[in-house]
This record gives structure tokens, C-alpha cells and sequence, in this order.
């Protein structure tokens, strides 16, 4: 259904998408992961025909997003990053607006609108100007414009900012219940939401792709590789060289003892390497006391850190 | 079609949700009647000096009240919409774009065209709504004028301020599609049309370039309308600008895709 492939874009000097190739089928959700600058957005601009790629190609059902933009247009539905929203409209105009624009018929209009309104649980909202209306309300509005004409392609670009925690799960079903008859792609920087609602999940960090896969396959990846947790009290410097030095550890992470915690230690293997009982052996050998160890497999979470992070930047943090 | 009006009905209810259109039509009456009282005395004034002297010197005046009032009338109603149509267009691109709906429409099934034409043709009808009540006076005084002036010569005077108004919305329109501040948008949309109005001072030099000049500033042809001439030169001017902006306007919106919108 969509088909992108080479897709850049350059903002002057900053290149926002390098090269980026995907597919997503029909009824697919594909979810867009990826860090603040990640070119999430960008991406989706261009889908969407809001803006020209400097290079590359994107089709929608078919139709090239460039040359024919208005196809493309028909048979999409798109929630910006920032909800478009006319504050002095009621939600019903406003969605009756929308409506027309998107050329639904006049005699399917009221139906469409009802039926958006469901599915966004704004019913009870239908007369009040927007402008009042909470950031939360105002998000789904923004999520009822994109289904309001039952478009075939739906692009949402963070769907659940700004949501309680109840609604989040209300908008995720909502999501889940549209794919089948509808194609999805959503961005998002919540993990669990990728791996709660999308069929496939594309990680992309600084323009480019880094992962395409099942959100069960990601996890699956690596979780032959191993991460080991470890309480001890030793001398950093020395405990780092030792335990990178063992066959398989990959990388070393030590959080120095506060009040009240212990000097901890991650360690993690490469697929395939149970290293506990080295590591034990390690620190049981150099006389330091070994208050706990125990193995973590990685989650989505970990994965996605170690795709998104140089590693500069992350033997600073702790995970 | 469909599309276009659909954003014609929402610049429309945007207008007349918030206070905007009611405190321009107030306003603009509030200032037209005041003006409409003070060029009626005035004249009457004049028109009453004209018949004494005609009186001493024992010709008959042939003094045209109606018409003079209405020549002035018209005059002030220009300069009006000089001040008012900057204000009137500077929002209408600025604030689309900074709400984040031009978003929206420009993923729309919509063209450039409907979109500009749509907000052209709102803005264009507040404008004429603006106008409306102070043809009542015109009215009222042509009816009570013996003998009373033809009827063709206040439409044409109202042709006149239309033309003038909508070319200088087209012109407002475009400036607005350039830039996301309004008080800049309103500050050039004034000064340009200020400019194009004193082209009118070529009307002193008689060189080929002043005749140019002439022709196109916008005040020059309204002259004629206010005396009651329509003038097909002036209709393919006032046509020609009008056009001409709405087409810059649209290719204006065409390139916010290639700005960094
Ligand atoms: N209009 C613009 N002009 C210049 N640079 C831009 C513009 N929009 C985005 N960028 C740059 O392009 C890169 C990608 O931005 P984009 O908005 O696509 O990221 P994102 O993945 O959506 O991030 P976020 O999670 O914060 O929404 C960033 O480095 C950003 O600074
Ligand atoms: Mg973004």
C-alpha cells in the first residue's frame, strides 16, 4: 500500500531522512520509532504530500506522492504533530468542515461525522468550540479529522501526546480496531506503544533506518544476548578492566555506591555467551564480595537504546 | 468547487465568530456616517455661496449637490479602504499558518487555487458588507434630491470602491501568503498600496512615462467610476490587477511547500 524507497530529505545542510526504503502492506500498522530529531515527522510530510523529498520515491496505493499528489491526498487521513485545529469552531463544524475538504458527499457527511466522533469518544463534546476544549480532547478532534472521510491510508504522528493513561489504551484499541479495513502508519517515542498496537515496527535514528522488523522479532533478536546485573564493591577502574576482559562481554556499565545502594555493575554478552558464571568467578577470584548477580534479558526498551545511542554517549548513562 | 466553498463558509464563520467582521462594519459606519455629514453640509454650504453669487452676477448656478456629495463621498471612501483592507487581509495566510491548519488543507484534496479563491472571495464579501449600510445614505440623499441624480452613477461610484477594495485585498492577500507576522503583513500591504496609489502623481508630467504612471495607479481609474463612467480600460486594469495577484498568491502558497513551512 505504501512503498517508500531512497527517501531524502535535506533542510539545507541538515539531511532530516537519508535514504530511507520501507514498505507497508495493506491493513498493516507500521509504528515509527525513533528519538527527537529522528526525522519521524519529516518522513510523514512527505507521505502525506506536504512537502517535496529532495530525492526519492514514495507511493501511496500506487500513486507517486509527488506527481500525483491529489490521488494521494483522497485516500489519506493524517494527525499532524501539532493537532490543525481551528480554536473558534464548534467540533462538529469543524469536522464537517473537514469532511468537505476531503470531498465526502454531502449525504454520507452526518454519518461519517457521528461515526468519527464514536470512535474518538467525543459525542458528548459534538457543540463545544474547540478553543475550550482540554490538550487531551483537542488531540483526539485532532485523530476524529483524520477518520472522519474513512480514508484508506491513515499517517498519525504521535497520536497519544497529551493523553491520560485511560485513553492512551482507548486510542490504541481505536488503532488496533482500524487496521484491516485501513493501512497505518503511526510515530511514536512510547515503546510499549509500538509493540502493543504495530504489526511492524521501523526504528529510525538521525534520518536513517536502523531496524525494520516485528516488534517480536526485535525483542527476540537479541535476547540470546544477555545482560548480567551484579552488586559488588571493587576499585572502578580494575572492575572494568576485568570484566572486559572476559570472552563475550560486550559492554561494561559501573554506577559508583551511594548512600543507601552498592556499587552496581551491568555487563552484557553477545548472543550465545552465558557469562555468569565467569563474571563470578572474576570477582570471587580478586577477593571482592559479591552481594548479587543475576541475568536481565533485554527488553524493547534496551534494544532500542542500543540502535538509537552511540556508544559515547551511553557508557555514560546507566541502564 | 465543493472545496472552495467550504473554505469560503469557514473564512466566512471565522469573520463572524469572533468579533473581527463586527467591529469593522461597526467601525467603518461609525466613520462613513460621520464623514457622509460633514461633505453634505459642506456641500450645501457651497452649493448656497455658488447660487448667491450667481444671484449678483445674475447667471443661474448649475451647482449639482448630489453629485458633488457623492464625488467626495467617494473620495473618502477610498482612502478608508486604504487603511481598512490591510488589516482586513493581514491574518488571513498568518494565522493559518501559525495554528498549523495550512497542514491541513495543503494534504487536502484541495487545490492552491481553491484555497486562495476560497479566502479571496470571504474577504472580498466582508468587504462588501462594510460598504453596504452607506449606500442607504446615498440612497436617502438621491431620493430626496429634485432633480434626482440617475441611478447608474451610484452604481457605478459602488463598482468603483468594489474594484478598488478587491484589488487591493488581491494585493493584501499576497502579502500575506509571504510572511508569519501580521503587523508586518498590514505594514506592507499599506505601504504598497499607498505606492500604487501616488503613481497618480505622473498625472503632472506630461511625458509618455507619466501616462504610464497614470494608468497604473489605482486611484486614477476610480476617479472616472465616481463620476459615473465606467470605462472598459479601467475594468481590464482593475481585472488585470486583481488577477494578477491572486495567481501570485497561489504560487505563493505553491512555494510555502518548498520554504521550510
Ligand atoms: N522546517 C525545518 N527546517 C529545518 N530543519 C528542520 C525542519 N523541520 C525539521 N528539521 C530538522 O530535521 C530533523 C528531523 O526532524 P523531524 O521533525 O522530522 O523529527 P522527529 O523524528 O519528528 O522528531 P520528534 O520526535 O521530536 O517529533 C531535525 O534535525 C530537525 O531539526
Ligand atoms: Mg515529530
Amino acid at each position: 500500500m505504501i512503498e517508500v524507497q531512497d527517501l531524502t530529505k535535506s533542510y539545507g545542510s541538515v539531511t532530516a531522512v537519508d535514504h530511507v526504503s520501507f514498505t507497508v502492506n495493506k491493513g498493516e500498522i507500521l509504528g515509527f520509532l525513533g528519538p527527537n530529531g529522528a526525522g519521524k515527522t519529516t518522513t510523514m510530510r512527505i507521505l502525506t504530500g506536504y512537502m517535496p523529498a529532495t530525492s526519492g520515491t514514495a507511493r501511496v496505493a500506487g500513486f507517486d506522492v509527488f506527481r500525483e499528489s491529489m490521488e494521494v491526498r483522497r485516500r489519506i487521513g493524517y494527525l499532524p504533530e501539532n493537532p490543525p485545529l481551528y480554536p473558534d469552531m464548534t467540533v462538529e463544524t469543524y469536522l464537517d468542515f473537514v469532511a468537505r475538504i476531503k470531498n465526502v458527499p454531502a449525504e454520507r457527511r452526518p454519518a461519517r461525522i457521528d461515526d468519527a466522533l464514536r470512535k474518538t469518544n467525543l459525542e458528548d463534546r459534538r457543540s463545544e468550540l474547540i478553543k475550550r476544549l482540554s490538550r487531551g480532547y483537542k488531540q483526539r478532534v485532532g485523530i476524529a479529522q483524520a477518520l472522519v472521510h474513512d480514508p484508506d491510508v491513515i499517517i498519525l504522528d504521535e497520536p497519544t501526546v497529551g493523553l491520560d493513561p485511560k485513553q492512551i489504551i482507548e486510542v490504541r484499541n481505536l488503532i488496533k480496531g482500524l487496521a484491516g479495513n485501513h493501512t497505518i502508519i503511526l510515530s511514536t517515542h512510547i515503546l510499549p506503544e509500538v509493540s502493543m498496537t504495530c504489526d511492524r515496527v521501523v526504528i529510525i535514528n538521525k534520518g536513517k533506518i536502523a531496524a525494520v522488523d516485528t516488534p517480536q522479532n526485535l525483542t527476540s533478536q537479541l535476547k540470546g544476548g544477555q545482560k548480567i546485573h551484579i552488586e559488588t564493591e571493587a576499585p572502578e577502574k580494575l572492575l572494568r578492566d576485568v570484566l572486559a576482559q572476559i570472552p563475550g562481554a560486550s559492554r561494561v556499565v559501573i554506577e559508583p555506591a551511594r548512600a543507601g545502594s552498592r556499587q552496581t555493575v551491568t555487563v552484557e554478552a553477545a548472543q550465545g555467551n552465558d557469562i555468569r558464571s565467569q563474571v563470578a568467578a572474576k570477582i570471587v577470584e580478586h577477593g571482592w564480595p559479591l552481594f548479587e548477580l543475576h541475568g536481565v534479558s533485554l527488553s524493547l526498551e534496551d534494544i532500542f537504546l542500543e540502535l538509537t545511542t552511540d556508544d559515547a554517549s551511553h557508557a555514560q548513562s546507566s541502564s | 468547487m465543493g472545496s472552495l466553498y467550504a473554505i469560503y463558509r469557514k473564512e466566512m464563520g471565522h469573520y463572524f465568530v469572533s468579533p473581527i467582521a463586527y467591529i469593522f462594519i461597526g467601525l467603518f459606519l461609525i466613520l462613513t456616517a460621520f464623514f457622509f455629514n460633514v461633505i453634505l453640509s459642506e456641500v450645501i454650504k457651497q452649493s448656497f455661496q455658488m447660487e448667491m453669487q450667481g444671484m449678483r452676477f445674475g447667471a443661474p448656478s448649475d451647482f449639482d449637490v448630489p453629485a458633488a456629495v457623492m464625488r467626495n463621498f467617494f473620495g473618502i471612501l477610498s482612502t478608508l479602504v486604504l487603511f481598512f483592507t490591510p488589516i482586513l487581509t493581514m491574518s488571513v495566510y498568518a494565522e493559518e499558518r501559525k495554528r498549523g491548519t495550512m497542514e491541513l488543507l495543503m494534504t487536502s484534496p484541495v487545490s492552491e487555487l481553491e484555497i486562495v479563491l476560497g479566502k479571496y472571495l470571504a474577504s472580498l464579501s466582508l468587504f462588501a458588507l462594510m460598504l453596504l449600510p452607506t449606500a442607504s445614505y446615498m440612497i436617502f440623499m438621491c431620493l430626496r434630491s429634485d432633480p434626482r441624480p440617475p441611478w447608474s452613477m451610484l452604481a457605478a461610484g459602488y463598482a468603483g470602491v468594489l474594484l478598488l477594495g478587491g484589488s487591493l485585498l488581491a494585493l493584501g492577500s499576497f502579502v500575506s501568503s509571504l510572511t508569519e507576522n501580521q503587523l508586518i503583513a498590514a505594514v506592507i500591504t499599506f505601504a504598497a498600496s499607498l505606492f500604487i496609489w501616488v503613481l497618480d502623481i505622473g498625472r503632472s508630467t506630461d511625458s509618455g512615462g507619466g501616462a504610464v504612471l497614470q494608468y497604473l495607479s489605482v486611484i486614477r481609474h476610480y476617479e472616472d467610476f465616481t463620476r459615473g463612467v465606467i470605462d472598459t480600460s479601467s475594468l481590464i486594469y482593475y481585472a488585470s490587477f486583481i488577477v494578477l495577484f491572486v495567481f501570485l498568491t497561489v504560487r505563493s502558497v505553491d512555494s510555502m511547500r518548498w520554504r521550510r513551512a
